[in-house]
């Protein structure tokens, strides 16, 4: 793994810039999380031009629903989801300035050239290490769609929340790549 | 006749459902160790590192392992010299997910309608298959299932002439379609033969053998042991960062089928591996 870099939410073109795939990130500051249903009503807003419920301007969402808190903690366990469910509404949101996703799986082209155009990048997490993810939350809120349960948007203040870039704003893929340099077919 | 009060059954899937979430087997730690030592990819060992973490702090702090607190399937065994009394079977079994999700601070993952999508808010409905057997006793099995391996499994109804080669690539190909979404390091269960749906069933049984176990018949063990060789030559590695360790074990479950037919299912597992049992 490359270089551990520390960086802080809002996402500023600089600072995305400056990641390539494969780097080990520690993010700190607010992330949204948001999946399948947030999404979907996050881009019907946009479709009836009405005002988005948080402003994704240099934000991150994280593609996750956490287990419910127990008692005296911030979050329950929370891992991300896959997140090639989340391709259909996510060019969108990158229109509107959101500048970084968290997930696990790989992204179709079009969410790759949109990350190009708006200069955003797609950091992978640990799927099931979500015990251990969850020690990077110190607060969370709902803000937004409470009914969807799991599913309702929430930010999150994280510390050194541990992701890699998967995809950068140059088209590269760790995926593809990764698998590449250790494949013996 | 042996009576079995159905609350005796709540209580067992309650804490099914807890202790299947909290506590990855012993059989799934011990080949994460086998891998981390075969593992070549750097980043690899590291995920394989967090992951065995990431399993002793949901031990320790009594906390799910990941998020995604599953589908709660449960196979039962009844013996056929069992009378269930107190109650509905279903709805005990239902009322033990219930509770276990609710006490377990297990999150809630099942919608009512899968085209409306409304939480039903309790993770109810269970899956439940029942399998009528000798004996006096009650065996349950609590398996739950997580969204992203499940997504990546497949039923193929191939041609008989497809044969043994047919199976390996479509295994093969099924986990390298599949990438990092299924949360790798992977379980692969596949089943070989009975109907559509038999096949489907028996791929996701062979999930619940331990992690290592090997088919009885070594015509099948030596085919799983192939699987998972070819597998872990792909290349995906560990979450899919790279690396040889992208399958922890293949387990293969077969059945009769009929002559115009050869079925094959692959059922993902990701190496959040959870079934818990007991037998009242």
């Amino acid at each position: 793994m490359a270089e551990t870099k520390r960086i802080d939410t809002p996402l500023s073109d600089a600072v995305v810039r400056d990641l390539k795939i494969g780097d080990s990130v520690l993010i700190s500051g607010i992330i949204y999380t948001g999946r399948d249903s947030a999404h979907k009503r996050l881009v019907e807003a946009l479709d009836r031009e009405d005002d988005l419920p948080v402003n994704l301007d240099g934000q991150i969402i994280y593609y996750a629903g956490p287990a419910p808190a127990k008692p005296g903690k911030p979050i329950g366990s929370i891992g991300p989801t896959t997140s090639y469910r989340m391709d259909p509404y996510a060019p969108r949101l990158m229109a509107v300035g959101l500048k970084g996703m968290i997930g696990k799986g790989n992204r179709n082209e079009e969410v790759v050239e949109a990350m190009k155009k708006y200069k955003a990048v797609y950091f992978g997490a640990i799927g099931g290490a979500a015990a251990l993810m969850a020690k990077a939350v110190k607060t969370a809120e709902i803000v937004a769609y409470e009914d969807l349960g799991p599913e309702a948007i929430r930010r999150l203040r994280v510390e050194d929340f541990p992701a890699v870039v998967v995809n950068d704003c140059y088209g590269g893929d760790l995926y593809t790549e990764g698998m590449a340099k250790y494949s013996k077919v | 006749m042996r009576e079995i009060e159905v609350s005796k059954i709540t209580e067992a899937v309650k804490t099914l459902c807890i202790d299947a979430n909290y506590y990855l087997g012993k059989d799934v730690i011990d080949r994460f160790q086998q891998c981390l030592a075969k593992e070549e990819s750097p980043t690899g060992r590291e995920v394989l590192n967090k992951l065995l973490e990431n399993a002793e702090i949901a031990r320790n702090e009594r906390v799910p392992l990941c998020q995604d607190t599953g589908f709660a399937v449960v196979f039962v065994e009844l013996g056929q010299d069992v009378h269930l009394v107190g109650g509905d079977f279903s709805e005990a079994v239902a009322e033990g997910v219930r509770q276990g999700y609710e006490e377990g601070y297990l999150r809630k993952s099942i919608v009512s309608d899968p085209i409306e999508r409304k939480n039903t808010g309790d993770n109810t409905p269970p899956i439940i298959h029942t399998e009528i057997v000798p004996g006096d006793r009650l065996k349950i099995i609590l398996a739950p299932k997580g969204g992203g391996s499940e997504n990546m499994s497949e039923v193929k109804m191939m041609a008989p002439a497809a044969g043994v080669e047919g199976v390996k690539s479509f295994v093969v190909d099924r986990v390298r379609r599949s990438g990092a979404n299924p949360c790798p390091p992977v379980i692969v269960g596949v089943g070989i033969g009975g109907t559509f749906e038999k096949c489907a069933q028996i791929a996701k049984k062979a999930l619940l053998r331990p992690v290592g176990s090997k088919h009885p018949m070594k015509y099948y063990a030596d085919l799983e042991n192939e699987l998972l060789e070819r597998i872990n030559r792909l290349g995906i590695g560990p979450v899919g960062f790279g690396g040889n360790c992208t399958a922890l074990a293949v387990h293969i479950e077969v059945h009769p089928c009929h002559i115009a037919s050869f079925p094959v299912a692959v059922n993902m597992q990701c190496h959040v591996s959870r079934h818990k049992e007991a037998i009242l």
